[in-house]
């Protein structure tokens, strides 16, 4: 009964897996070679990404100016930019983290490339408040180190320094988590490796993982704290990410629902990222066993969850809005004016694609669409950016004094830095989903005799005590004890064809047997290993010892393997003083 | 005299599970386990003591929120107290609930940095570290136990680990 799991459970892995079976299928990607259509999508990204590039070159040397910033909105499309892509960047830590403390073995065959887009988005994400600092080159007046203008430190009251915090704590222990988990999927692949070069890089890679029983304990341990802290973090992230705005004074943004609204709305996103890229990826490298229709319709159901938190605190905010009576409410993103003002469009798209199109998905057989989910999974990234671009912009737009009022155009800049980010996401999911094992294989490998359909149908046929392993065919057994007589003569083999040096030295430094062996150990450089040469050879007392001068430890030196010269002159020493004890 | 490793290797995760019980009542002492997963339990049959990693994050945790606290209170309160807005900027604990997200922040990354260093230390691995796993096929589907032998027994470990189903019986080269 020990890999019991109720046959209710769809397997998670199909295809009648083995363990070998997994190793082979997540190590061809890396293996084989880029098809065509790989290459094309990459070119694509690249060029977008040098796009990008080119206008944050424009941007940083000619000045802020270039955006499409006013004096009314003086902050639109780099902070949309910037919470749209932390929110993507929640989905990996929250399969990793939060579904690994409540046990849903589904997340094993997602978590590797949910954390990888997590990375890449968090990425994007730090890029915008750097480059909209104007002058990127002083960014590390952000950090709290003493300064040139007499330790005038940074201001801890301010959310935007806890963003700093947050962001980077985040960055760096997502990434931690991950490469943690890669450990032994990249020492999997380095055994594999046949060539020179890649055996080289994956070792490195692999930091020498060997797969000891101490270290898979302590793995395990480690991906638990790991993840108990994780959740809390990424909880904290968009909380503080939202601070940004609800700590102010404009109306719409000061609003208490913030924090947690925020975090769903992340959440929201960030699955519908996942679900964008691994159906790409699980059709592109033949992933369809390990990525099943039902990890895609588990993954539907948590946009549901997270996407009907989301549409409640929309209608939440619209309600109160009008409820207030107060004027200034009236033209936040989630009002009457807006629905019907100039930016009724954006007001719509909000509407249209986080609340109306994701409702399909309460349909099983919508659910279970690949199609219909991809197409779903880019409207949800869609609205959204218009989320947080309706949040910035429209409670900007019409603020207190109506004099102010204004709207917000962007620059093709703006516009490019934005594709620029896209372009640049993707040319790192590329180049990983190349390079990098996208599967924790090491943890499917560990479900797989639970949740294998291959295990799950012995289980069915034969009962759940069934044995699930067949006894491999044995290789007859050496003689062990004539093995290691002959490794023994073949060392005093060694002894004898020296050509009686042996007997040369021991002329020179005297006689003496087993029975008066001293502990030869206590010279320095010798352990048990070289103690026992120097025995074959005849070597006992620290009296021989320290009879030896430089021509005895040249013929040592010539009679035995690795011999450490270099510490001999203690020897006799040592010999001396330990004869005296 | 010297002592001897001699290498069995398996093929399922359940049937090492066995060899290793069968081993440790049969009195043979086993030095090391090969696996390419994690084998729920295997720990425990093998008579691994638990590991502390969790505690060291507790305390790790600690001292990043130590110096968290010191830190602020350092910069914000002691070295150069500035009025933000008629926040109170003499007083650490009146202050407090503008610093806790920071707070918060750096007990993470401590915990999780300095764990994760630590599981690094303790289990020798690192950048350019040789691989130890003595057969290749142990990251794959194979699991190889190493038990420890006299000269004069080897060869009745040897037929013991046999009579257990493994596949192969090797001597390690030392």
């Amino acid at each position: 009964m020990s890999h019991y799991e109720a046959p209710i459970r769809k397997p998670l892995v199909t295809g009648d897996k083995s363990y070998h079976d997994v190793t082979v299928d997540i190590a061809r990607p890396i293996e084989g070679r880029a098809n065509k259509l790989w290459w094309i999508v990459f070119s694509i990204a690249l060029f977008a990404f040098l796009w990008g590039l080119g206008c944050i070159i424009y941007t940083v040397s000619t000045g802020i100016g270039v955006w499409g910033l006013n004096n009314t909105i003086e902050w639109a499309w780099d902070i949309t930019n910037f919470v749209w892509w932390v929110g993507i960047g929640h989905a990996g830590t929250l399969i990793s983290a939060v579904l690994l403390l409540f046990r849903q073995r589904w997340r094993m065959a997602v978590n590797r490339s949910a954390e990888a887009m997590t990375i890449f988005a968090v990425v994007q994400a730090g890029l915008f408040p750097i480059i909209h600092m104007g002058r990127p080159w002083l960014a590390y007046w952000v950090l709290p180190i003493p300064n040139q203008f007499g330790s005038l430190w940074v201001n801890f009251n301010s959310p935007l320094l806890w963003d700093v915090f947050a962001i980077s704590t985040y960055l760096s222990v997502s990434l931690v988590f991950w490469y943690t988990g890669l450990l032994p999927d990249f020492a999997m692949i380095r055994d594999r490796a046949k060539l020179p070069f890649q055996k080289k890089i994956y070792g490195i890679l692999s930091f020498g993982w060997s797969g000891r029983m101490k270290d898979w304990q302590r793995f395990e341990e480690v991906s638990l704290v790991l993840a108990g802290l994780a959740t809390p973090l990424v909880l904290s992230v968009h909380t503080i990410v939202s601070f940004d705005f609800a700590t102010s004074v404009v109306p719409g943004w000061h609003s208490t629902i913030f924090p947690p609204y925020f975090v769903a709305g992340a959440i929201f996103s960030g699955f519908a990222m996942v679900q964008t890229l691994l159906i790409i990826m699980r059709k592109v490298s033949n992933l369809e066993n390990y990525i099943t229709v039902d990890h895609i319709e588990l993954m539907n159901k948590v946009i549901i969850v997270t996407g009907g938190i989301v549409g409640t605190a929309y209608i939440t905010e619209f309600f109160i809005a009008w409820y207030s009576g107060s004027p200034y409410e009236d033209y936040t993103y989630l009002s009457f004016g807006a629905a019907t003002g100039p930016y009724w469009w954006a007001f719509w798209a909000l509407i249209i694609c986080n609340i109306i199109v994701p409702l399909s998905l309460w349909w099983k057989k919508m659910r279970r669409n690949i199609m219909w989910t991809f197409i779903v999974s880019i409207v949800i990234n869609i609205g959204m950016w218009f989320e947080r671009f309706d949040i910035i912009v429209l409670c900007l737009s019409k603020g207190r004094t109506p004099s102010t009022w204004a709207m917000f155009s962007p620059t093709f800049v703006d516009v490019g830095i934005f594709i620029g980010t896209i372009g640049f996401f993707f040319v790192l999911f590329l180049l990983y989903s190349r390079s990098f094992p996208v599967i924790a294989q090491a943890e499917v490998k560990s479900i797989l005799k639970l949740s294998g359909d291959r295990y799950k149908a012995m289980r069915e046929a034969q009962g759940d005590d069934v044995q699930l392993y067949e006894l491999p065919k044995q290789q007859p057994l050496p003689d062990f004890e004539k093995l290691i007589a002959e490794q023994e003569s073949q060392q005093e083999d060694v002894v004898e064809e020296s050509g009686g040096l042996a007997e040369k030295l021991i002329l020179n430094i005297g006689k003496a047997s087993k029975e008066v062996a001293d502990d030869l150990k206590r010279l320095s450089g010798v352990g048990p290993a070289l103690e026992e040469k120097l025995n074959q050879i005849g070597v006992y007392t620290y009296n021989q010892i320290s009879n030896m001068t430089e021509k005895e430890f040249g013929i040592l030196d010539e009679l035995i393997q690795k011999f450490p010269k270099s510490k001999t002159k203690f020897w006799a020493g040592e010999a001396n003083l330990l004869n005296k004890k | 005299m010297a002592n001897y490793t001699l290498q069995a290797l398996y093929e399922d995760d359940d049937h090492l599970m066995k060899a290793v019980k069968e081993t440790r009542s049969g009195n043979h002492h086993i030095e090391e386990v090969y696996t390419p997963f994690p084998v729920h339990g295997l720990d425990k049959a093998a008579g691994l003591k638990p590991t502390r990693m969790a505690i060291t994050s507790f305390m790790y945790g600690v001292l990043g929120l130590g110096v968290a606290i010191w830190m602020m209170n350092f910069m914000m309160i002691d070295d150069w107290p500035r009025n933000i807005g008629g926040k109170p900027s003499f007083s650490y604990i009146q202050n407090m609930p503008a610093f806790v997200p920071i707070m918060f922040e750096l007990t993470v990354f401590f915990a999780a940095h300095l764990m994760v260093i630590t599981f690094y230390m303790r289990s020798k691995i690192w950048p350019f570290k040789k691989a130890e796993n003595p057969d290749p096929r142990t990251t794959d589907d194979h699991f190889l136990m190493e038990v420890s032998a006299e000269k004069n027994n080897v060869q009745s470990v040897a037929e013991f680990l046999h009579a257990t189903g493994a596949k192969e019986v090797t001597l390690k080269q030392s």
